[in-house]
């Protein structure tokens, strides 16, 4: 049949569901931070759903100090060509500009994140405004809940980056997760109290009561060291999992990230995870969290 | 005759809303991963999801070769998105070494439409059977899809791009028993696709029980 050619170029870009159905694709996979078109080959080979593009990964940014912006433009370009899998970078909370020249270099999802400096102390992006998707960090439902309400389509945990170390992010899953079980339980009048208590809009706290679940697709990250780290989180109700620092900062790259996508995969199984972990050599020297002073603590960041 | 039992490449992707979606046709819906899972299963649904990752994936775990296995003897498949570039038996701006399960006789371009800020929701136009009247349409959304560059003899169209800069591109086939879209239809509430694909396992089903009463299993020409 002969189709009309009656509607405009690229009608129906950047809608709610073109920018929430593309976290929907990511589901199951594993996302890797990336500071070199090599780095990115190598996320690719092993089986990584996309990779993040950044000028240091948080081991980097924490030992290095100063502060941390949106990565080079020739950077960006460079992974984007190197590697057929989504792209994102990550912009500083706040930094619409950042955001603007990112989604003009044409990534593919915006981490608006507290890994890097934060550009403003008081407001968030509004994140709508843009046809290219955004994912934002959480440390517990209401945060999760004002992030989408400013157009967020995809949350992650926070966790703690750069500190190989998966205390933070299980406590900010199992927050999460109490948070939306929690919404379960209570009826209209309860929800309205609710909302003002997770200081997060009403409807969204009604749809997450209703639906069980975010509205959006939940990933974790922050600390993700080992193939089991990534396998508990998936346990704890992560969709998928972010690996910054872990990878890149261990001893072998290349097992080791396609080790934590198979235990991503069959983050269900023992033996599998038994299997990959085998033979996978240094994992990232960890920080204790306990110890870090308040000011180096990234989760803090945000509002 | 009881539900069919229809099993979603679970490796990675958008499998839960495929298992719904199996599920409101009256099908019984489970998620594949292992070959023993795969050889249970009445047809298979290839999600929407990142094709590099699932093929590393199913190579790995062995489930590549066995998937081949199914799909070359007639196990009826759909893929969606990263499941229509599995399907696909030649493939375009793929990573060099990238392989399919193939069994489609189609060319498939990845990311054909662009990147995410390309990605988008139309209408699209239906042909063959997913249209029951002439000009019917169906919402659908697009994200870093892949197209249909050039089809086979054997293979029919069921949809294509209605406007825009890929104006009448294919983005819907079914070559026998094996169906694949560019789009989701399992992220929108259009269960037309799946409901074809439903009925395209229970009359695979209701043949094989008939050549199997023949005293003639297995024996296809």
């Amino acid at each position: 049949m002969a189709p009309q050619n009656d509607t405009v170029p690229h009608a129906g870009t950047g809608t709610e569901l073109v920018k929430r159905g593309m976290a929907e694709q990511l589901k199951g996979g594993v996302i890797m931070d990336v500071v070199t078109p090599e780095q990115a080959k190598i996320a690719e080979d092993a089986g990584a759903v996309a990779v993040m593009a950044l000028e240091r990964v948080p081991a980097d940014i924490r030992a290095q100090g100063g502060i941390a912006r949106m990565s080079d433009p020739d950077m960006i370009d460079g992974i984007i060509q190197a590697v057929s899998i989504p792209v994102m970078a990550k912009a500083r909370i706040g930094h619409f500009v950042e955001a603007r020249v990112l989604q003009s270099l044409g990534v593919d999802y915006i981490d608006e994140s507290e890994v890097l400096s934060p550009a403003d102390e008081a407001h968030h992006i509004a994140k709508s405004e843009f046809t290219v998707p955004f994912v934002c960090g959480a440390t517990d439902l209401g945060e999760a809940l004002r992030r989408i309400s400013e157009g967020a389509a995809m949350i992650r945990s926070k966790g703690e980056a750069g500190t190989g170390n998966v205390v933070e992010a299980t406590r900010h899953m199992r927050a999460i997760r109490a948070g939306i079980k929690r919404l379960g339980t209570l009826d209209e009048t309860e929800l309205f109290v609710a909302a003002k208590e997770l200081r997060a809009p009403y409807d969204l706290v009604v749809e997450v009561a209703r639906l069980g679940k975010l509205p959006v697709v939940l990933f974790t990250a922050g600390g993700i060291a080992t193939p089991a780290d990534a396998a508990m989180m998936m346990q704890l109700g992560a969709e998928g999992v972010f690996v910054g620092s872990g990878i890149f900062k261990s001893g072998d790259p290349a097992q080791r990230a396609a080790a934590i996508v198979q235990a991503t995969t069959f983050h269900d199984d023992p033996d599998v995870i038994a299997k990959v972990s085998r033979g996978l050599g240094e994992a990232m020297v960890g920080i204790n969290v306990a110890t870090l002073p308040e000011s180096e603590r990234y989760a803090t960041r945000g509002w | 005759m009881s539900a069919p039992l229809i099993g979603v490449l679970a490796l990675q992707g958008d499998v839960r809303e495929h298992l719904a979606a199996l599920r409101e046709q009256g099908a019984e819906a489970v998620p594949v991963r292992r070959p023993e899972e795969l050889a249970a299963v009445d047809g298979l649904v290839l999600p929407g999801g990142e094709s590099t990752t699932m093929i590393k994936l199913a190579a790995r775990f062995g489930l590549l070769a066995p998937l081949r296995a199914a799909v070359r003897g007639g196990l009826p498949a759909y893929g969606s998105c990263a499941g229509m570039i599995l399907l696909a038996d030649r493939i375009l701006d793929a990573p060099p070494d990238q392989e399919t399960v193939g069994g489609l006789d189609v060319t498939v371009r990845r990311n054909a439409f662009g990147r995410q800020v390309d990605s988008f929701e139309s209408e699209i136009a239906l042909d063959g059977e997913l249209a029951e009247a002439a000009g019917e349409s169906l919402h659908a959304v697009f994200i870093r899809a892949p197209w249909v560059e050039d089809a086979g003899e054997g293979v029919q169209v069921l949809g294509r791009v209605v406007g825009g800069p890929a104006d009448g591109r294919i983005v819907a086939v079914r070559q026998g028993n094996l169906v694949a879209t560019s789009f989701h239809p399992e992220l929108t509430g259009d269960r037309r696709v799946h409901a074809m694909f439903a009925d395209i396992v229970r009359s695979h089903l209701a043949d094989s029980a008939g050549a199997g009463a023949g005293g003639d299993e297995g024996g296809q020409p």
